[in-house]
């Protein structure tokens, strides 16, 4: 066998995403050292790095990074940790477990436009959303959660979306665990805890390492769910990077800022990914 | 195997807690088949109407966007399981020392924000006149999609006996007819679920279809995110939209959840 065949099969996986990274790249890079406003098109020039000082020294800057690994933490926290708690209670035969897994799975399926609204309105609306209603019942005074806690809100919708996500991969984890050896330390007189502990958790290592990677790689730059419902505010308060740049460019109409926005956002990406290699790198043999 | 009492109280939390992680979707399916009144009064008990459901149709034409969704989801599944496959394949039987680097800067492709791309793809899509038009669409979702889909064939092929393929080359099959085969039977099922998986992540795609679309080329998603406000005062035909948008999808996510899940587990349940 040749050398070629198998280079030419990568060819076009290669060759196109190469161009999707690297010519976006490239003009983003230009567009970085230039001045380049859609509503100022006669100013033009070369600013050097007029435009990162300019990205980096707005007040927005420091909170959305910070909002942005916030964001990404705690929805892995949350989704990992519930999700092995759910996988390991449903996963014994129980009446009506088909039922349970199709109902759990869910809102995995349910597009981010469509999560992000109903959680805004038919749930977190403080007037008339159904949580507004429980808290009334038991006499408490109804949240404003989009104004008071914006990106707890956010996080509480990206946990809902992606926990079925982290569940059914853990469910299906748990199936290939050895029964023998469960019952062995059963017998043994280990306890559920000490079962979970040194079998079940080291069972489930790399599933959880699989879920982490996807969550990482789609939560890094959450946009659609920001943008549908607190629109980043109030003021910063749910601003991340993904949306700051976007505000930059769409907003401000500033295409150099926001580039230069965007290529600090491709160096947070890659320092992610560098955790990324660490935590995958030896699943992938 | 000697069979264990499920005790009761792990059946009824189960059940809590499905019904409680799916209340949001119960709500919206039942909030479609209200008035405005009975929407935002929130009763449980109400006679239902599909007022809402041709409102949506009336005002922004769902249909049309509805089309546009299922073009460009099967499009770039159908693009992407046809460039991806021949990588994943080369990938998982011919590795080299930098197969691994190669998967792993595919995957870090995938970890740029979008909206970093935005304006030069906005720029380019613009030059060649393609602003609004479900090609650039599809090419776009195609792209986006392409890291992932890489690494999940790449894991399903892996799967494959090694015995078997040495065999095959051994009688001298060349790697077509080892393809098609031998590899293609035994990883039909991974190659499923790549595209089920494929298809999902498209259909749901709000980014890129908000911001290169408008009129013509906009799917479901980017149709919902138009209902943000003020139109999302109005619960009922927000929720029919919604129910529409997500209905096809959930449903057959439920169909095809068991081979969703086996392919994006591949080597991680071992």
């Amino acid at each position: 066998m040749s050398r070629f065949l198998p280079r030419a099969l990568m060819a076009p996986s290669i060759v196109t995403l190469f161009l999707w990274m690297i010519v976006p790249l490239v003009m983003t890079l230009y567009f970085s050292v230039i001045h380049y406003n859609l509503m100022q098109p006669d100013e033009t020039g070369f600013v050097g790095l007029e435009n990162f000082r300019y990205f980096m020294s707005d007040p927005d800057f420091w909170p959305s990074v910070m909002h942005t690994l916030q964001l990404l933490g705690s929805v892995v926290v949350i989704t990992v940790v519930l999700g092995v708690g759910l996988a390991v209670l449903v996963n014994e035969p129980f009446p009506g477990q088909g039922i349970v897994r199709v109902l759990l799975i869910s809102p995995f399926f349910v597009m981010p436009t469509v999560n992000a609204l109903l959680w805004k309105h038919m749930m977190m609306n403080p007037i008339y959303g159904v949580m507004a209603h429980v808290w009334q019942f038991f006499g408490l005074t109804p949240i404003d959660w989009m104004t008071d806690f914006p990106l707890l809100s956010v996080i509480i919708m990206l946990s809902w979306q992606w926990l079925p996500f982290a569940c059914l991969i853990f469910i299906t984890s748990l199936q290939s665990l050895d029964r023998e050896q469960m019952d062995a330390a059963g017998m043994d007189g280990a306890t559920g805890l000490d079962k979970f502990y040194y079998l079940v958790l080291p069972h489930m290592g790399r599933s959880i390492a699989v879920v982490v990677m996807i969550e990482m790689i789609f939560l890094l730059s959450v946009f659609a769910e920001i943008f549908t419902t607190t629109g980043g505010g109030p003021g910063n308060d749910s601003t991340n990077l993904a949306f700051l740049i976007f505000k930059q460019a769409l907003m401000n109409f500033d295409v150099g800022v926001a580039s230069s926005g965007a290529l600090f956002a491709v160096i947070l990406a890659n320092i992610a990914s560098v955790f990324l290699v660490k935590l995958v790198g030896k699943n992938l043999d | 195997m000697k069979k264990v009492p499920f005790p009761l109280w792990r059946t009824v939390f189960s059940w809590g807690i499905a019904l409680f992680l799916f209340f949001p979707l119960f709500w919206v399916g039942i909030t479609a088949f209200k008035t405005e009144g009975q929407a935002i009064a929130g009763h449980l008990f109400f006679s239902p109407t599909l007022s809402s459901f041709a409102e949506v149709q009336e005002r922004s034409n769902y249909l049309l966007f509805a089309r546009n969704s299922l073009i460009t989801s099967l499009g770039s599944t159908i693009l992407g399981i046809l460039i991806a496959v021949p990588a994943a394949y080369s990938m998982a039987f011919f590795p080299t020392k930098k197969t691994r680097d190669i998967l792993l800067w595919m995957l870090s492709t995938k970890m740029m924000p979008a909206v970093g791309a935005l304006v030069p793809v906005y720029v380019m899509a613009q030059t060649v006149g393609m602003l609004d038009s479900l090609t650039a669409l599809v090419i776009v979702f195609t792209l986006s999609n392409l890291p992932i889909m890489v690494w999940m064939l790449f894991s399903a092929f892996k799967e494959v006996p090694k015995d078997i393929l040495e065999a095959v080359r051994l009688d001298g099959a060349t790697v077509w007819e080892e393809f098609q085969h031998v590899i293609l039977p035994l990883t039909m099922g991974g190659i499923a679920s790549t595209g089920l998986l494929c298809l999902v992540l498209s259909w749901n795609e709000a980014f890129w279809a908000l911001n290169l679309t408008s009129a013509n080329a906009g799917t479901l998603a980017s149709l919902i995110a138009s209902y943000s406000s003020p139109e999302g005062l109005f619960w009922a035909k927000l929720s029919a939209a919604s129910l529409m948008a997500i209905g096809p999808i959930i449903v057959f996510g439920w169909f095809s959840q068991k081979q969703l899940v086996q392919g994006l587990t591949f080597g991680a349940v071992k």
